[in-house]
């Protein structure tokens, strides 16, 4: 397989524009896709009080179907982008990078696929193995975190990743967002947007994929049987990427 | 041995009136110092002395709380410090820690303790996201859906 990783712009292009007039022109055609999303915003698992722990009962996970994603779609990469205030310099070889859309073809068959990648918040994660002041850490609901107040930019994570799941900072910034802090000299990478899973919502690239894309990630408890994503992985056959490594990561593709 | 007491209580007299003479003024204002704008609302989470003493403590422990353990209670946060003791600018906008009005500048300039914070948290209430969301890009599709997802019986 030849890997060609594509670094999609900061926002939609005008190719995502019209795909979505697209959409909207196939009501009945996108409310098929659209309804498996959408019960994604009743999960089941009420909201989490404010001032309870989080809890190693549940294990948040996302489901990728990459039939379903289409290559010329990076909804999910503009979402993050602007959900957590991630202001690209036009250096593409540094610019922060919390999820990405890859292309691959198998050079034997010709077949393609077009993915997103992200952090795949792995149980063993090799980035908090490395760590060595404990900043990168594994919140016990199975999100990977850097916690930016002890991180000291030493980039080990960045290394130990297999997935390139991890950015440095190396701007000043003062545009942050609320739910999303970064500064300079510190190491991030994709939170599952952690604050809005806190809050009972679905992480911004799996709403925006249900919403502008394609329908192609579900979000859930891979612990709790009954959910949505627990059951596809029951029912049909799904890979992790790099499942040789045995870091057993929290993001599932099916039809890679 | 009378005239060294007399001697010592004369100078500590003089101390004492040198020293009232120097404290004076900074009591009487002519000594510049911080005047943090008053918060919203009625009173603080803690009194404004504990407050003084402990505001750092409180916003570690809530850090760690929130950080590692996802519990998000606001009245602790740093978000929820920046949302009440916001200060407007002359646009009518909250100020950010450029200014030197901040809230949190105004007595940190004048102890001449350095924060960190503000490199990588807004120091404005809501932050960037706020003014992102202004364009409504998006916003209309996925309120019909939140709309239809609460239509939805499970």
């Amino acid at each position: 397989m030849t890997i060609d990783p594509k670094i999609a712009p900061a926002v939609a292009g005008e190719e995502g524009v019209g795909r979505r007039d697209f959409l909207r022109a196939v009501a009945g055609f996108a409310g098929v896709t659209l309804a498996p999303g959408v019960m994604l915003y009743s999960y089941g698992a009420a909201a989490r009080p404010l001032d309870e722990a989080v809890s190693g009962k549940v294990r948040w996970g996302m489901l990728v179907d990459v039939s379903r994603c289409q290559s010329d779609c990076d909804a999910c990469v503009s979402a993050c982008f602007k959900e957590n205030g991630l202001s690209a310099v036009e250096r593409p070889t540094t610019d922060a990078q919390w999820i990405r859309k890859v292309d691959i073809r198998d050079p034997q068959t010709g077949v393609t696929r077009s993915l997103p990648v992200m952090c795949q918040h792995c149980a063993e994660p090799p980035c908090v193995d490395v760590c060595p002041t404990g900043a990168s850490f594994k919140r016990a609901d199975g999100i990977v975190l850097v916690d930016k107040h002890i991180c000291i930019g030493c980039r080990y994570c960045m290394m130990a990743c297999p997935y390139k799941a991890r950015s440095f900072v190396h701007e000043t910034h003062t545009d942050q967002v609320e739910a999303a802090p970064r500064g300079k000299g510190t190491v991030e990478g994709c939170t599952m947007c952690v604050t809005r899973v806190d809050a009972g919502n679905v992480p911004a690239c799996v709403e925006a994929c249900a919403t502008t894309g394609n329908g192609a990630i579900i979000f859930g408890d891979l612990n709790d049987p009954a959910s949505e994503i627990a059951q596809r992985i029951r029912t049909y056959a799904t890979s992790q990427i790099r499942s040789d490594l045995g870091v057993d990561p929290g993001v599932h593709y099916q039809n890679l | 041995m009378i005239g060294r007491a007399v001697r010592n209580g004369l100078a500590a007299a003089a101390f004492a009136a040198v020293t009232a003479v120097a404290v004076w003024p900074a009591l009487a204002g002519d000594v510049p110092l911080p005047s943090p704008a008053k918060g919203k609302g009625e009173a603080c989470v803690a009194d404004t002395a504990f407050m003084r003493r402990n505001h750092m403590s409180m916003l570690v422990h809530q850090r760690d709380a929130t950080m590692h353990e996802g519990i998000r209670t606001q009245q602790y946060s740093l978000k929820e410090c920046i949302s009440c003791h916001a200060v407007e600018g002359a646009d009518a906008k909250p100020v950010s820690i450029e200014s030197p009005d901040h809230f949190c500048r105004s007595c940190h300039d004048y102890a001449a303790v350095t924060i960190d914070c503000f490199d990588c948290h807004t120091s404005t209430p809501g932050g960037a996201d706020k003014a992102a969301e202004a364009d409504g890009a998006g916003a209309d599709a996925v309120a019909q859906l939140s709309d239809y997802a609460k239509g939805l019986d499970r």
